[in-house]
Formats: structure tokens, C-alpha cells, sequence
């Protein structure tokens, strides 16, 4: 349980470290964004004798108190979930946010699990029938696909089936004018714009771990408890499922953990090219307008949803792997 | 090293002249030892596999057009140069075509290509060297070092890549390739750095190490001489994996537009063609293919010669050395390295 305990505890830990680190840029570095918000809002024209307060009404800074005060200002406001006010939309950063949020997780979770699941089949049956025409075919589109960043896809589906055919609708999480409720018609325009992003998130990664799938695949075929589970005459599916599928797919469920983050990040491409309305969008536009509450604020969210993420991965491969549970073994 | 190269040649060639010219000997058979070794050998093998004859064999196509830019040999890019919107392989003047301000394509991919290259060498370079130097040292080591190192990099895995690159982009606004190419791999080694430290736990372990260390060899040198040959293969392999994320960080920010550019590179080609109407009309295909091209064709390249790169680093297939011969298609493809993010 000291474990789970210590990982809980490291979650509050990493997010102060990264509120700290946003405090940091937004604050101390020369030229930086506090220093071109109080040109930016001079320029706007804002009398100089009011821009300290619009500053301190917008990001929660009060410019004139001492460091200390503003950083403590800074972590208060983070702790009650306020973020500031978005320059450019007028609107809170929380709330701005909140709505973005969930476009963002089902983009990456569902791209994700497909990704996972379509590769581990792909490298599981290249595995088993090592050498065959399917391995190397398999093999080949793999190592093309690793070498295509997810964009070019995104690129390519929204030129063919976006523009030239009207398969697609070009942005959006909805249509316009379709009330967000559970009814048919939402879930299908939620799908429908959903498709494509997703489609170009999923593909991308197929190929790396259809030939990570593979290796351990071959490995673990190979090894002597295959064997022995052979020998004592246990069914075909067992062997496949609680011995091969099982020991193969293991390491590549940590790996798994960083993938996400990698991905949680490219959001920020993916949505742009699909005007997705997601925190990668929000965060673009906010670099766009200067508006470095909202910017601060989405780097901020997207951080705290990745070590959630990881936390959670971290959590439930303790409960597939017991050996995990029993400490970080490998701790000297 | 030296010793071993002295004692087979005065052995081979029992010289009964002089004692100086079996030293000039030696000298001369170390360096062709060196050569066999450390240069035919691996080139041999690593020409010996077809992914990695045609991966070098992209790559080099890269390097030449480095090349051609670098001493100019190619007109440089600029607006209304030929014809608006020529197809690609219809004037071989432009042999890519041009884009819808009449730029020569080619011009514009070799333009860049330069940058790109050394922006992709930082890069990996800076990515896979912190990861190396922090894996060995927290894994070997132990103790509070490993303590400290393991929570900064969890620190550092904690942050999505591309937004932090983003807001440091904008803070710093980097032109130059070599410091961009850093500061898109800022947190990249963190990853790296926690699996290099698993394999070295492991190696630790292994007897040859603990004789080394009980014969009380420095902490530096086992590290340099046992530990690092051993993961060297893996080091390799996600060298070309953060090459490969440089470019695809970099081309996909230029695209979005976020980082500061002065000149054309495939990024900003592509970000031109996205943004003025190449997604509309079949006319401007060419226009979105050609940086993509160029960019694929680069990864694909790193990816394929790392594919290749295993043999090299592997004992078996080394000592065969079939050289040209293709019978080397033996099973040393099993890598279990997760060469995954």
C-alpha cells in the first residue's frame, strides 16, 4: 500500500512543481509574456495607472507586491481552479477550459485504445506466423507508417474526404445547432466529426506498436513456459491468451504511459488542422492573440490531465502486474 | 587493445630484421586493425542488410542536397521565379513544379534542407546524450543520486512535449537549428533516461561488472568500457527515434505556426499550402505532396537504417561477417528494444 501512498502523494507534488514553473515564465522572465501583457495593454490604451489592476484582474498577480506574494497569489488561485481571465475571449480561463476538456480526452482516449489494440493484433498474428507473406508485408507498412507524422494523415484525409468529396465535416466537435444531449442525432454528429481526427491519430501509431507487439511476440513464443504450457496439454486459446498475449504485452504497457503523454501533446497539431475544439485549439489560438492567461492556463490543464493520465495507468498496471505492486523492485 | 594487436603481429610475422620495423609493423596493423574493426567491418554488415542499403541510400540523398545548397548549385527560392501552380514533371526547369506565388518547389526543399538536417543532428544528439549520460549515472550509481535524477526526470515526463516547446518558442523565438532542435527535445531525454536506467540495473548485475568492480576499477570507467557497450545498440535505435520526433515536432510546429521562421523551410511550405487554398483545388496537390514527401522520405531513411543498425551491434551476425553475401538473413531481428514513442 506504501506504493500506491507514495505515487498519490507525488500527484500534488508534480503539479506544484509545474504551477511553479508556469508562475516562472509567466513572471520572471525578461520580456517575457507579463512584461508584453502590460506593453500589450499600454498599446490597447489602458491609462498606465490602471494596468497593474487589469493585470492582477486578469492572471491573479498583483504586479506591484513582492515576489513571495505573488507566487502565493499564483498557487491560491490554481488551488481554487482560478486561472485568470482570457484576454481574448473575455471569458474565465476555467471555464473556457472546462468546456475543452472532455473533446480532448475522447480524441486521445479513443485514438489511443484503437491504436493499441489494432497494433497488438496486427504484431500478435506477425508473431505467430513469423516469416509468412503477411509478416513481411505487415513489416513493411509498418516501418512506412512509423515514418509519417500523424498531421500528414490529418492533411491528407481532410484534402480527400473533407474537401474533394464532402465525406467530412472540415471542424467542429458538432454540428451547429445540434443541443448537446444523448439523443441520436448528437452522438452521430459527435462521431462524425470525431472520425477523422481520430482516424489520423489512430493510424500513426499502428505501425510502432504492431513491431513492438511483434518482437516481444517472437520472444516470448520462444521461451521455455510456452513450451512446458504445451506440453501439459493446455488449450490453444489459454496458451495464447494467459501465457504468450499476456507476457508480450506487459512491457509495452509502460511504455504505453509515456505514449500518452507524446500524444497528449500532439493534440495540439491535430486539433488545429481540424479546428477540433479542444485544449491543443484553445491553446494555439491563445498563442495567436497574446492571451497568456488562457496559454498558461491550457498548458497548465493539459499537464495536470497527463499526470492524471500517468496516474492512472500507473495504478492499474499494478493491478496486472503484481510484481509492480510489491514496490519498485528495482529501487537501489 | 594495443597490446592484443602487438602480440599477433610479432606472432604472424616472426621478424628476424630489426626490432624497429616490427614496431612500424604494428603500428601499421593496429591501424588496419582498427580499420577492419571499426570501419569495414560494420559497414560491411550494415550494407549487408537491405533495410539499411536503402535507409543510407535515402539518407545520402539528403546530404546531397545539403550539398547543392551549400555551394549554391541550385537557384535559391523566390516569388514569381516561373509559372504560378506548374505541375510537378511537366518543365524541367522546376522539375517539382512551383507553388501558387510561382516559387520553384525544389528550390524551397533544398533551400531548407540544411537547416533541417543539423536542426534533426541537435536533436538527437542533445536527446539521446542527457538520456545516456543520467541513465548510466542513476542506474550505476544508485543511492541519492539515483533518488534526485529519478524524480527530476518523472518531473519532466510529467510535461506534454509540444505545448512546453510552444511556450518556449515564444519565450525564446529560436532560429538557430542546432538550439532549436534543443529546445524541441527539451523533456525527450527524461523518457529515454528512465529506460536506459532499467537496462543498466541489470547489467550491474552481471558478473563481468562485479569483477571489474572488485578489482576496483573507477565508477567512470566501468561505465565507459562495460556498461555503455551494452546498451549501445539501444542508444543507437532511439537516437534515430528523437531524430525522427525532432522532425516531426518541428515540421508539424512550422505547419501550425507557432515557431518563428525567416526563411521557407518543409514546414512553413506546407503551412503556405495548407492556409492559401492548396486543400481546395486538385491543381494544388502537388503543392501539399512535395514537403510531405520530403519530410516522410527523411524519417523513413533514419527509420530504415536504424532498423538495419541492430546487426551491426550484434556479436552473432558480425563475426560471420558474410560481408556482400545476402545469407546473413539470419533471425536478428528479434530486438525486443521498445523502439515505441
Amino acid at each position: 500500500m506504501n506504493y500506491y501512498l507514495r505515487r498519490t502523494l507525488r500527484i500534488p507534488l508534480t503539479v506544484l512543481a509545474v504551477a511553479t514553473l508556469t508562475f516562472g515564465l509567466i513572471r520572471l522572465l525578461p520580456g517575457g509574456p507579463f512584461t508584453q501583457l502590460r506593453i500589450q495593454l499600454i498599446r490597447q490604451g489602458v491609462p498606465v495607472e490602471q494596468v497593474n489592476a487589469r493585470i492582477e484582474a486578469l492572471q491573479n498577480i498583483r504586479p506591484d507586491a513582492p515576489l513571495w506574494q505573488q507566487y502565493l497569489d499564483y498557487l491560491v488561485g490554481v488551488a481554487q481552479l482560478d486561472l485568470g481571465r482570457s484576454i481574448s475571449l473575455n471569458q474565465p480561463v476555467m471555464e473556457v477550459l472546462a468546456r475543452a476538456i472532455p473533446w480532448t480526452i475522447f480524441l486521445v482516449v479513443t485514438s489511443t485504445v484503437l491504436m493499441f489494440v489494432i497494433g497488438v493484433l496486427i504484431g500478435a498474428v506477425q508473431a505467430y506466423w513469423e516469416g509468412s507473406t503477411f509478416d513481411q508485408m505487415a513489416s513493411g507498412s509498418s516501418i512506412f507508417l512509423m515514418a509519417v507524422p500523424y498531421y500528414i494523415f490529418a492533411v491528407v484525409f481532410l484534402f480527400f474526404l473533407a474537401f474533394q468529396l464532402n465525406m467530412f465535416p472540415t471542424g467542429n466537435a458538432v454540428d451547429r445547432g445540434v443541443e448537446a444531449s444523448l439523443s441520436v442525432e448528437y452522438v452521430a454528429s459527435v462521431l462524425h466529426h470525431a472520425a477523422l481526427p481520430i482516424l489520423s491519430f489512430t493510424i500513426g501509431g499502428i505501425g510502432s506498436t504492431a513491431l513492438n507487439m511483434r518482437g516481444n511476440g517472437i520472444q516470448v513464443l520462444g521461451e521455455e513456459y510456452v513450451e512446458v504450457a504445451r506440453l501439459r496439454g493446455l488449450s490453444d486459446s489459454r496458451i495464447a491468451t494467459r501465457y504468450v498475449a499476456k507476457n508480450a504485452i506487459l512491457p509495452m504497457y509502460t511504455g504505453l504511459l509515456l505514449l500518452i503523454g507524446f500524444r497528449l501533446g500532439g493534440t495540439v497539431v491535430l486539433e488545429q488542422i481540424f479546428s477540433y475544439p479542444g485544449l491543443g485549439y484553445y491553446l494555439i489560438s491563445a498563442v495567436q492573440a497574446n492571451d497568456y492567461p488562457l496559454m498558461m492556463g491550457c498548458f497548465l490543464i493539459i499537464t495536470v490531465t497527463l499526470v492524471v493520465a500517468v496516474y492512472v495507468a500507473d495504478l492499474t498496471y499494478g493491478l496486472i502486474d503484481p510484481r509492480i505492486s510489491a514496490g519498485d523492485s528495482d529501487g537501489y | 587493445m594495443a597490446t592484443e594487436a602487438d602480440s599477433s603481429s610479432s606472432s604472424d610475422d616472426i621478424d628476424w630484421r630489426s626490432e624497429s620495423s616490427s614496431v612500424e609493423m604494428s603500428r601499421r596493423d593496429r591501424l588496419e586493425e582498427f580499420y577492419r574493426h571499426s570501419v569495414y567491418e560494420p559497414a560491411a554488415v550494415a550494407w549487408s542488410d537491405r533495410r539499411t542499403r536503402i535507409g543510407i541510400v535515402i539518407l545520402s540523398v539528403y546530404l546531397l542536397m545539403a550539398l547543392v545548397e551549400i555551394l549554391g548549385l541550385w537557384r535559391d527560392p523566390s516569388p514569381s521565379q516561373a509559372e504560378r501552380l506548374l505541375p510537378p514533371f511537366q518543365n524541367w526547369a522546376y522539375p517539382l513544379g512551383t507553388t501558387q506565388s510561382g516559387v520553384d518547389l525544389l528550390a524551397l526543399i533544398i533551400d531548407s534542407t540544411p537547416f533541417i538536417l543539423l536542426m534533426v543532428l541537435a536533436g538527437g544528439v542533445w536527446a539521446t546524450g542527457i538520456a545516456v549520460l543520467v541513465g548510466t549515472v542513476s542506474g550505476y550509481k544508485g543511492g541519492a543520486i539515483d533518488t534526485v535524477i529519478t524524480s527530476v526526470s518523472d518531473f519532466f515526463m510529467a510535461i506534454p512535449g509540444l505545448p512546453l516547446v510552444i511556450i518556449l518558442a515564444i519565450t525564446f523565438s529560436p532560429e538557430n537549428p542546432i538550439f532549436l532542435g534543443m529546445i524541441l527535445t527539451i523533456n525527450y531525454w527524461a523518457g529515454l533516461g528512465r529506460s536506459i536506467r532499467s537496462q543498466v540495473l541489470s547489467i550491474r548485475e552481471a558478473s563481468y561488472v562485479e569483477a571489474a568492480r572488485t578489482m576496483g576499477t573507477g565508477t567512470s570507467r566501468i561505465i565507459l568500457k562495460d556498461v555503455l557497450p551494452n546498451i549501445m545498440p539501444y542508444v543507437m535505435v532511439n537516437f534515430v527515434l528523437a531524430a525522427r520526433y525532432t522532425i516531426f515536432a518541428s515540421v508539424g510546429l512550422y505547419f501550425i505556426g507557432v515557431l518563428p521562421y525567416t526563411g521557407q523551410n518543409w514546414g512553413v511550405t506546407l503551412n503556405n499550402a495548407y492556409n492559401q487554398g492548396g486543400l481546395f483545388t486538385m491543381q494544388a496537390l502537388h503543392w501539399l505532396l512535395v514537403p510531405i514527401v520530403a519530410i516522410v522520405g527523411l524519417a523513413f531513411g533514419l527509420i530504415l537504417v536504424s532498423q538495419g543498425m541492430d546487426r551491426i551491434f550484434n556479436p552473432r551476425v558480425r563475426t560471420r561477417l558474410t560481408g556482400e553475401s545476402e545469407s546473413v538473413d539470419e533471425e536478428g531481428e528479434n530486438e525486443s528494444t521498445s523502439t515505441w514513442v
